[in-house]
Protein backbone atom coordinates (compact mmCIF):
# COMPACT_ATOMS: atom_id res chain seq x y z
CA UNK A 1 0.00 0.00 0.00
CA UNK A 2 1.35 3.39 -0.95
CA UNK A 3 0.14 6.89 -0.21
CA UNK A 4 -0.26 9.43 -2.99
CA UNK A 5 -1.26 13.08 -3.19
CA UNK A 6 -3.41 14.85 -5.76
CA UNK A 7 -3.66 18.63 -5.96
CA UNK A 8 -7.10 19.52 -7.35
CA UNK A 9 -7.16 23.06 -5.95
CA UNK A 10 -8.84 25.81 -7.95
CA UNK A 11 -10.58 23.23 -10.12
CA UNK A 12 -14.35 23.23 -10.23
CA UNK A 13 -16.40 20.07 -10.27
CA UNK A 14 -16.39 17.78 -12.09
CA UNK A 15 -12.67 18.36 -12.76
CA UNK A 16 -11.57 17.16 -9.28
CA UNK A 17 -13.55 13.96 -9.89
CA UNK A 18 -12.01 13.51 -13.34
CA UNK A 19 -8.50 14.05 -11.96
CA UNK A 20 -9.22 11.60 -9.13
CA UNK A 21 -10.63 9.03 -11.56
CA UNK A 22 -7.62 9.29 -13.87
CA UNK A 23 -5.11 9.08 -11.03
CA UNK A 24 -6.86 6.16 -9.34
CA UNK A 25 -6.68 4.28 -12.66
CA UNK A 26 -2.88 4.35 -12.34
CA UNK A 27 -2.80 3.07 -8.74
CA UNK A 28 -2.97 -0.37 -7.14
CA UNK A 29 -5.80 -1.75 -5.02
CA UNK A 30 -5.19 -0.75 -1.41
CA UNK A 31 -3.26 2.42 -2.29
CA UNK A 32 -4.49 5.62 -0.68
CA UNK A 33 -4.91 8.86 -2.59
CA UNK A 34 -5.25 12.12 -0.68
CA UNK A 35 -7.08 14.68 -2.83
CA UNK A 36 -6.96 18.38 -1.94
CA UNK A 37 -9.72 20.56 -3.45
CA UNK A 38 -11.08 24.06 -3.08
CA UNK A 39 -14.51 23.37 -4.61
CA UNK A 40 -16.63 22.13 -1.70
CA UNK A 41 -18.77 20.25 -4.23
CA UNK A 42 -15.99 17.67 -4.25
CA UNK A 43 -17.15 16.60 -0.78
CA UNK A 44 -20.27 15.19 -2.46
CA UNK A 45 -18.93 14.23 -5.83
CA UNK A 46 -15.75 12.33 -5.00
CA UNK A 47 -17.47 10.06 -2.42
CA UNK A 48 -20.34 9.47 -4.92
CA UNK A 49 -17.83 8.56 -7.60
CA UNK A 50 -16.07 6.21 -5.15
CA UNK A 51 -19.30 4.47 -4.16
CA UNK A 52 -20.33 3.70 -7.72
CA UNK A 53 -16.88 2.65 -8.85
CA UNK A 54 -15.94 0.42 -5.94
CA UNK A 55 -13.51 2.63 -4.02
CA UNK A 56 -13.62 3.65 -0.38
CA UNK A 57 -13.50 7.08 1.24
CA UNK A 58 -11.43 6.72 4.39
CA UNK A 59 -12.24 10.24 5.54
CA UNK A 60 -12.67 13.84 4.59
CA UNK A 61 -11.95 17.10 6.35
CA UNK A 62 -11.99 20.85 5.81
CA UNK A 63 -8.86 22.91 6.38
CA UNK A 64 -9.65 26.58 5.85
CA UNK A 65 -10.89 26.96 2.28
CA UNK A 66 -9.67 23.52 1.33
CA UNK A 67 -11.28 20.12 1.56
CA UNK A 68 -9.17 16.99 1.79
CA UNK A 69 -10.55 13.59 0.87
CA UNK A 70 -8.74 10.30 1.43
CA UNK A 71 -9.61 7.58 -1.08
CA UNK A 72 -8.60 3.93 -0.76
CA UNK A 73 -8.39 2.34 -4.20
CA UNK A 74 -10.67 -0.67 -4.64
CA UNK A 75 -10.00 -3.79 -6.68
CA UNK A 76 -11.98 -2.56 -9.69
CA UNK A 77 -14.76 -5.14 -9.27
CA UNK B 1 -21.02 -32.70 -36.69
CA UNK B 2 -20.97 -29.20 -38.14
CA UNK B 3 -24.53 -28.75 -36.96
CA UNK B 4 -23.60 -29.80 -33.44
CA UNK B 5 -20.73 -27.33 -33.38
CA UNK B 6 -23.02 -24.63 -34.72
CA UNK B 7 -25.63 -25.30 -32.03
CA UNK B 8 -22.94 -25.38 -29.37
CA UNK B 9 -21.64 -22.04 -30.66
CA UNK B 10 -25.13 -20.53 -30.66
CA UNK B 11 -25.66 -21.77 -27.12
CA UNK B 12 -22.38 -20.26 -26.08
CA UNK B 13 -23.19 -16.97 -27.76
CA UNK B 14 -26.58 -16.76 -26.08
CA UNK B 15 -24.82 -16.85 -22.72
CA UNK B 16 -22.42 -14.04 -23.52
CA UNK B 17 -23.07 -11.10 -21.24
CA UNK B 18 -23.79 -8.25 -23.62
CA UNK B 19 -22.60 -4.83 -22.57
CA UNK B 20 -23.84 -1.36 -23.42
CA UNK B 21 -22.31 2.02 -22.69
CA UNK B 22 -24.85 4.76 -22.05
CA UNK B 23 -24.48 8.50 -22.52
CA UNK B 24 -25.53 9.68 -19.07
CA UNK B 25 -26.27 13.38 -18.77
CA UNK B 26 -27.84 13.32 -15.35
CA UNK B 27 -31.31 14.02 -16.74
CA UNK B 28 -34.36 11.80 -16.74
CA UNK B 29 -34.21 10.48 -20.31
CA UNK B 30 -30.82 8.84 -20.13
CA UNK B 31 -31.73 7.49 -16.68
CA UNK B 32 -34.81 5.81 -18.15
CA UNK B 33 -32.92 4.52 -21.20
CA UNK B 34 -30.39 2.80 -18.95
CA UNK B 35 -33.04 1.18 -16.79
CA UNK B 36 -34.98 -0.07 -19.83
CA UNK B 37 -31.85 -1.83 -21.09
CA UNK B 38 -30.81 -3.10 -17.65
CA UNK B 39 -34.26 -4.72 -17.39
CA UNK B 40 -33.29 -6.81 -20.38
CA UNK B 41 -30.26 -8.25 -18.64
CA UNK B 42 -27.67 -6.09 -20.37
CA UNK B 43 -24.65 -4.90 -18.37
CA UNK B 44 -24.64 -1.10 -18.62
CA UNK B 45 -21.98 1.42 -17.70
CA UNK B 46 -22.35 5.17 -18.08
CA UNK B 47 -20.16 7.74 -19.76
CA UNK B 48 -20.43 11.47 -19.15
CA UNK B 49 -18.55 14.10 -21.11
CA UNK B 50 -17.23 17.33 -19.66
CA UNK B 51 -17.00 20.08 -22.29
CA UNK B 52 -16.34 23.01 -19.95
CA UNK B 53 -19.70 24.53 -20.88
CA UNK B 54 -21.71 22.48 -18.41
CA UNK B 55 -23.90 24.75 -16.32
CA UNK B 56 -24.27 22.52 -13.35
CA UNK B 57 -21.96 22.91 -10.42
CA UNK B 58 -19.87 25.84 -11.51
CA UNK B 59 -22.11 28.76 -10.71
CA UNK B 60 -23.11 27.11 -7.47
CA UNK B 61 -19.49 26.51 -6.59
CA UNK B 62 -18.56 30.13 -7.32
CA UNK B 63 -21.42 32.14 -5.88
CA UNK B 64 -21.39 32.46 -2.14
CA UNK B 65 -25.17 32.64 -1.84
CA UNK B 66 -25.42 29.27 -3.59
CA UNK B 67 -22.82 27.51 -1.51
CA UNK B 68 -25.39 26.14 0.90
CA UNK B 69 -27.33 24.52 -1.93
CA UNK B 70 -27.22 20.85 -2.70
CA UNK B 71 -24.30 20.49 -5.06
CA UNK B 72 -24.85 16.93 -6.17
CA UNK B 73 -23.55 16.04 -9.60
CA UNK B 74 -26.63 14.65 -11.29
CA UNK B 75 -24.76 12.27 -13.58
CA UNK B 76 -23.06 10.66 -10.57
CA UNK B 77 -26.31 10.65 -8.66
CA UNK B 78 -28.17 8.95 -11.52
CA UNK B 79 -25.43 6.35 -11.88
CA UNK B 80 -25.70 5.57 -8.20
CA UNK B 81 -29.49 5.20 -8.40
CA UNK B 82 -29.08 2.83 -11.34
CA UNK B 83 -26.23 0.89 -9.77
CA UNK B 84 -23.89 1.48 -12.72
CA UNK B 85 -20.33 2.68 -13.02
CA UNK B 86 -19.86 6.14 -14.48
CA UNK B 87 -16.83 7.28 -16.43
CA UNK B 88 -16.43 11.05 -16.71
CA UNK B 89 -14.33 12.10 -19.66
CA UNK B 90 -12.65 15.48 -20.04
CA UNK B 91 -13.15 16.55 -23.68
CA UNK B 92 -12.48 20.27 -23.19
CA UNK B 93 -9.64 20.42 -25.74
CA UNK B 94 -11.21 18.20 -28.38
CA UNK B 95 -14.53 19.98 -28.02
CA UNK B 96 -13.06 23.24 -29.31
CA UNK B 97 -13.20 22.00 -32.88
CA UNK B 98 -16.85 21.00 -32.41
CA UNK B 99 -17.75 24.46 -31.21
CA UNK B 100 -15.56 26.45 -33.58
CA UNK B 101 -16.24 24.48 -36.76
CA UNK B 102 -19.63 22.81 -36.54
CA UNK B 103 -20.36 21.12 -39.86
CA UNK B 104 -24.08 21.31 -39.18
CA UNK B 105 -24.09 24.83 -37.79
CA UNK B 106 -25.47 26.33 -34.62
CA UNK B 107 -28.88 26.29 -32.98
CA UNK B 108 -30.65 29.38 -31.66
CA UNK B 109 -27.44 30.51 -29.91
CA UNK B 110 -23.88 29.19 -30.07
CA UNK B 111 -25.04 25.64 -29.46
CA UNK B 112 -23.71 23.17 -32.06
CA UNK B 113 -26.14 20.50 -30.85
CA UNK B 114 -26.02 18.13 -33.80
CA UNK B 115 -22.24 18.15 -34.11
CA UNK B 116 -22.01 17.83 -30.34
CA UNK B 117 -24.17 14.71 -30.31
CA UNK B 118 -22.26 13.19 -33.23
CA UNK B 119 -18.99 13.87 -31.42
CA UNK B 120 -20.16 12.41 -28.13
CA UNK B 121 -21.54 9.26 -29.72
CA UNK B 122 -18.27 8.91 -31.64
CA UNK B 123 -16.29 9.23 -28.39
CA UNK B 124 -18.59 6.70 -26.74
CA UNK B 125 -18.00 4.33 -29.66
CA UNK B 126 -14.24 4.65 -29.23
CA UNK B 127 -14.63 3.94 -25.53
CA UNK B 128 -16.91 0.96 -26.23
CA UNK B 129 -14.37 -0.54 -28.63
CA UNK B 130 -11.52 -0.02 -26.19
CA UNK B 131 -13.44 -1.66 -23.35
CA UNK B 132 -15.20 -4.49 -25.15
CA UNK B 133 -18.74 -3.07 -25.09
CA UNK B 134 -21.22 -4.16 -27.73
CA UNK B 135 -23.41 -1.13 -28.30
CA UNK B 136 -24.25 2.42 -27.25
CA UNK B 137 -27.48 3.73 -25.79
CA UNK B 138 -28.77 7.27 -25.40
CA UNK B 139 -31.90 8.81 -23.94
CA UNK B 140 -32.76 10.57 -27.20
CA UNK B 141 -36.39 10.88 -28.21
CA UNK B 142 -37.53 11.63 -31.76
CA UNK B 143 -38.83 15.16 -32.10
CA UNK B 144 -37.78 16.29 -28.66
CA UNK B 145 -35.07 18.75 -29.65
CA UNK B 146 -35.15 21.10 -32.61
CA UNK B 147 -31.69 20.24 -33.86
CA UNK B 148 -30.22 16.95 -32.72
CA UNK B 149 -33.33 14.90 -31.95
CA UNK B 150 -35.36 15.06 -35.14
CA UNK B 151 -36.47 12.15 -37.27
CA UNK B 152 -34.17 13.33 -40.07
CA UNK B 153 -31.12 14.10 -37.89
CA UNK B 154 -31.10 11.00 -35.71
CA UNK B 155 -29.81 8.83 -38.59
CA UNK B 156 -27.16 11.51 -39.20
CA UNK B 157 -25.88 11.03 -35.66
CA UNK B 158 -25.74 7.26 -36.12
CA UNK B 159 -23.99 7.55 -39.47
CA UNK B 160 -21.51 10.38 -38.87
CA UNK B 161 -20.49 9.16 -35.41
CA UNK B 162 -19.53 5.84 -36.96
CA UNK B 163 -21.77 4.00 -34.52
CA UNK B 164 -24.25 3.09 -37.29
CA UNK B 165 -26.61 0.36 -36.04
CA UNK B 166 -24.74 -0.06 -32.76
CA UNK B 167 -26.53 3.06 -31.54
CA UNK B 168 -29.81 2.21 -29.80
CA UNK B 169 -32.28 4.76 -28.45
CA UNK B 170 -34.46 2.66 -26.15
CA UNK B 171 -37.09 5.36 -25.54
CA UNK B 172 -37.96 5.81 -29.21
CA UNK B 173 -36.51 2.67 -30.83
CA UNK B 174 -39.88 1.59 -32.18
CA UNK B 175 -40.00 4.75 -34.29
CA UNK B 176 -36.66 3.90 -35.88
CA UNK B 177 -35.31 0.97 -37.92
CA UNK B 178 -34.16 -2.03 -35.83
CA UNK B 179 -30.57 -1.74 -34.65
CA UNK B 180 -27.96 -4.45 -34.28
CA UNK B 181 -28.83 -5.31 -30.63
CA UNK B 182 -32.47 -5.73 -31.65
CA UNK B 183 -31.76 -7.78 -34.75
CA UNK B 184 -29.34 -10.03 -32.91
CA UNK B 185 -31.85 -10.59 -30.14
CA UNK B 186 -29.62 -9.09 -27.43
CA UNK B 187 -32.56 -6.87 -26.57
CA UNK B 188 -36.24 -7.44 -27.23
CA UNK B 189 -37.60 -4.68 -29.46
CA UNK B 190 -41.09 -5.30 -28.10
CA UNK B 191 -39.89 -4.10 -24.70
CA UNK B 192 -38.54 -0.83 -26.07
CA UNK B 193 -40.58 2.37 -26.47
CA UNK B 194 -42.04 4.64 -29.13
CA UNK B 195 -41.88 8.02 -27.43
CA UNK B 196 -41.88 11.07 -29.66
CA UNK B 197 -42.29 14.82 -29.49
CA UNK B 198 -41.71 17.36 -26.77
CA UNK B 199 -44.23 16.03 -24.28
CA UNK B 200 -42.69 14.72 -21.08
CA UNK B 201 -45.69 12.70 -19.97
CA UNK B 202 -44.53 9.28 -21.25
CA UNK B 203 -41.16 9.75 -19.55
CA UNK B 204 -42.80 10.75 -16.29
CA UNK B 205 -45.14 7.75 -16.45
CA UNK B 206 -42.20 5.43 -17.08
CA UNK B 207 -40.26 7.06 -14.25
CA UNK B 208 -43.20 6.36 -11.94
CA UNK B 209 -43.31 2.77 -13.16
CA UNK B 210 -39.63 2.34 -12.30
CA UNK B 211 -40.12 4.04 -8.96
CA UNK B 212 -37.99 7.09 -9.83
CA UNK B 213 -39.48 9.94 -7.86
CA UNK B 214 -36.44 12.21 -7.70
CA UNK B 215 -34.72 13.27 -10.88
CA UNK B 216 -33.09 16.37 -12.31
CA UNK B 217 -35.01 18.89 -14.35
CA UNK B 218 -35.32 17.08 -17.66
CA UNK B 219 -34.71 18.11 -21.26
CA UNK B 220 -31.79 20.41 -21.76
CA UNK B 221 -30.61 23.56 -20.10
CA UNK B 222 -27.38 21.88 -19.04
CA UNK B 223 -25.13 23.66 -21.52
CA UNK B 224 -24.13 27.32 -21.37
CA UNK B 225 -24.01 27.42 -25.16
CA UNK B 226 -27.81 27.31 -25.32
CA UNK B 227 -27.89 30.45 -23.17
CA UNK B 228 -28.31 33.69 -25.10
CA UNK B 229 -26.35 35.90 -22.72
CA UNK B 230 -23.46 33.46 -22.51
CA UNK B 231 -23.35 33.06 -26.29
CA UNK B 232 -23.31 36.83 -26.72
CA UNK B 233 -20.31 37.11 -24.41
CA UNK B 234 -18.51 34.33 -26.26
CA UNK B 235 -19.05 36.01 -29.64
CA UNK B 236 -17.88 39.32 -28.13
CA UNK B 237 -14.69 37.61 -26.94
CA UNK B 238 -13.94 36.34 -30.43
CA UNK B 239 -14.71 39.69 -32.03
CA UNK B 240 -12.48 41.55 -29.59
CA UNK B 241 -9.57 39.18 -30.12
CA UNK B 242 -10.06 39.04 -33.87
CA UNK B 243 -9.96 35.25 -33.84
CA UNK B 244 -12.31 32.46 -32.89
CA UNK B 245 -10.51 30.58 -30.18
CA UNK B 246 -10.71 30.15 -26.43
CA UNK B 247 -8.99 28.66 -23.44
CA UNK B 248 -10.54 27.04 -20.40
CA UNK B 249 -9.98 30.23 -18.38
CA UNK B 250 -11.97 32.21 -20.94
CA UNK B 251 -15.01 29.98 -20.78
CA UNK B 252 -14.88 29.91 -16.99
CA UNK B 253 -14.66 33.70 -16.76
CA UNK B 254 -17.63 34.13 -19.09
CA UNK B 255 -19.72 32.46 -16.39
CA UNK B 256 -18.65 34.91 -13.70
CA UNK B 257 -19.37 38.54 -12.95
CA UNK B 258 -20.66 41.50 -14.88
CA UNK B 259 -18.94 41.91 -18.25
CA UNK B 260 -18.58 45.52 -19.38
CA UNK B 261 -16.83 46.58 -22.58
CA UNK B 262 -16.28 50.36 -22.66
CA UNK B 263 -14.03 50.08 -25.74
CA UNK B 264 -13.28 47.39 -28.34
CA UNK B 265 -9.77 46.77 -26.99
CA UNK B 266 -10.66 45.93 -23.38
CA UNK B 267 -13.44 44.74 -21.14
CA UNK B 268 -13.96 44.58 -17.42
CA UNK B 269 -15.15 41.60 -15.40
CA UNK B 270 -16.74 42.91 -12.22
CA UNK B 271 -17.33 40.50 -9.32
CA UNK B 272 -20.94 40.69 -8.16
CA UNK B 273 -20.53 39.22 -4.72
CA UNK B 274 -17.98 37.71 -2.36
CA UNK B 275 -17.93 34.28 -3.96
CA UNK B 276 -17.28 35.75 -7.40
CA UNK B 277 -14.63 38.09 -6.02
CA UNK B 278 -12.87 35.10 -4.44
CA UNK B 279 -13.04 33.24 -7.72
CA UNK B 280 -11.65 36.21 -9.67
CA UNK B 281 -8.79 36.45 -7.15
CA UNK B 282 -7.37 33.34 -8.77
CA UNK B 283 -6.82 35.29 -12.00
CA UNK B 284 -5.07 38.32 -10.50
CA UNK B 285 -1.65 37.33 -11.80
CA UNK B 286 -2.73 37.10 -15.42
CA UNK B 287 -4.97 40.17 -15.67
CA UNK B 288 -4.64 43.84 -14.84
CA UNK B 289 -6.97 44.19 -11.86
CA UNK B 290 -8.62 46.91 -9.85
CA UNK B 291 -10.22 47.12 -6.45
CA UNK B 292 -11.53 50.00 -4.36
CA UNK B 293 -9.58 50.53 -1.17
CA UNK B 294 -11.37 53.52 0.37
CA UNK B 295 -14.66 51.64 0.24
CA UNK B 296 -15.83 48.04 0.09
CA UNK B 297 -16.24 46.89 -3.48
CA UNK B 298 -15.62 44.34 -6.16
CA UNK B 299 -12.48 42.89 -7.61
CA UNK B 300 -12.39 43.86 -11.28
CA UNK B 301 -10.31 42.14 -13.95
CA UNK B 302 -9.33 44.03 -17.08
CA UNK B 303 -9.13 41.80 -20.15
CA UNK B 304 -7.25 43.52 -22.98
CA UNK B 305 -4.87 46.43 -23.24
CA UNK B 306 -5.50 49.72 -21.50
CA UNK B 307 -4.06 53.21 -21.84
CA UNK B 308 -3.83 55.57 -18.88
CA UNK B 309 -7.14 57.07 -19.91
CA UNK B 310 -8.71 53.60 -20.08
CA UNK B 311 -7.40 52.78 -16.60
CA UNK B 312 -9.01 55.92 -15.20
CA UNK B 313 -12.34 54.96 -16.76
CA UNK B 314 -11.94 51.38 -15.47
CA UNK B 315 -11.27 52.79 -11.99
CA UNK B 316 -14.37 54.99 -12.22
CA UNK B 317 -16.46 51.95 -13.21
CA UNK B 318 -14.94 49.97 -10.35
CA UNK B 319 -15.91 52.81 -8.00
CA UNK B 320 -19.39 52.80 -9.49
CA UNK B 321 -19.90 49.25 -8.21
CA UNK B 322 -18.37 49.94 -4.78
CA UNK B 323 -20.09 51.05 -1.59
CA UNK B 324 -18.74 54.48 -2.44
CA UNK B 325 -20.80 54.84 -5.60
CA UNK B 326 -22.46 57.99 -4.25
CA UNK B 327 -19.25 59.42 -2.76
CA UNK B 328 -17.41 62.26 -4.44
CA UNK B 329 -14.19 60.30 -4.62
CA UNK B 330 -13.14 56.69 -4.31
CA UNK B 331 -9.58 55.43 -4.12
CA UNK B 332 -9.02 52.48 -6.42
CA UNK B 333 -5.93 50.32 -6.44
CA UNK B 334 -4.76 49.33 -9.91
CA UNK B 335 -2.28 46.48 -10.32
CA UNK B 336 -0.62 45.88 -13.66
CA UNK B 337 0.72 42.62 -15.01
CA UNK B 338 4.19 43.28 -13.60
CA UNK B 339 2.62 43.18 -10.11
CA UNK B 340 3.12 46.91 -9.50
CA UNK B 341 0.18 48.59 -7.72
CA UNK B 342 -0.75 52.25 -7.56
CA UNK B 343 -3.71 54.23 -6.38
CA UNK B 344 -6.09 56.31 -8.46
CA UNK B 345 -8.50 58.71 -6.80
CA UNK B 346 -11.54 58.96 -9.04
CA UNK B 347 -15.15 60.07 -9.12
CA UNK B 348 -17.48 57.08 -9.47
CA UNK B 349 -19.09 56.88 -12.88
CA UNK B 350 -22.66 58.11 -12.74
CA UNK B 351 -25.47 55.84 -13.95
CA UNK B 352 -25.93 58.12 -16.98
CA UNK B 353 -22.30 57.77 -17.98
CA UNK B 354 -22.35 53.99 -17.84
CA UNK B 355 -23.67 53.26 -21.31
CA UNK B 356 -26.14 50.39 -21.62
CA UNK B 357 -24.39 49.09 -24.74
CA UNK B 358 -21.23 48.49 -22.71
CA UNK B 359 -22.96 45.68 -20.83
CA UNK B 360 -22.41 42.32 -22.51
Amino acid sequence: MARHQLDARRLLCPMPVIRTQNRVAELQAGDVLEVTCTDPGALNDIPAWCRINGHKVLGSRREGNEVIIEVEVGDGA
Amino acid sequence: MARLISRYFEGFMSQVQRKAVALVSGGLDSMLAVRVIQEQGIHVEGINFYTGFCVEGHTHAIRKKDQGKDKRNNALWVAEQLGIKLHIIDIVEEYKDVLLNPKHGYGANMNPCLDCKIFMVHKALEWADQHGFDFIITGEVVGQRPMSQRKDTMPVVARESGAQDRLLRPLCAKNLPPTLPEREGWVDRDKLYDFSGRTRKPQMALAAQFGFSDYASPAGGCCFLTDEAYSRKLVDLWQARGKREYEMDDIMLLKVGRHIRPAPHYKLIVGREEGENNFLEGYRKIYIHLRPISHTGPLVLLDGEASEEDLVLAARITARYSKGHTAEQVTVQVTTLDGVSRELVVAPLSPDELKPEWHL
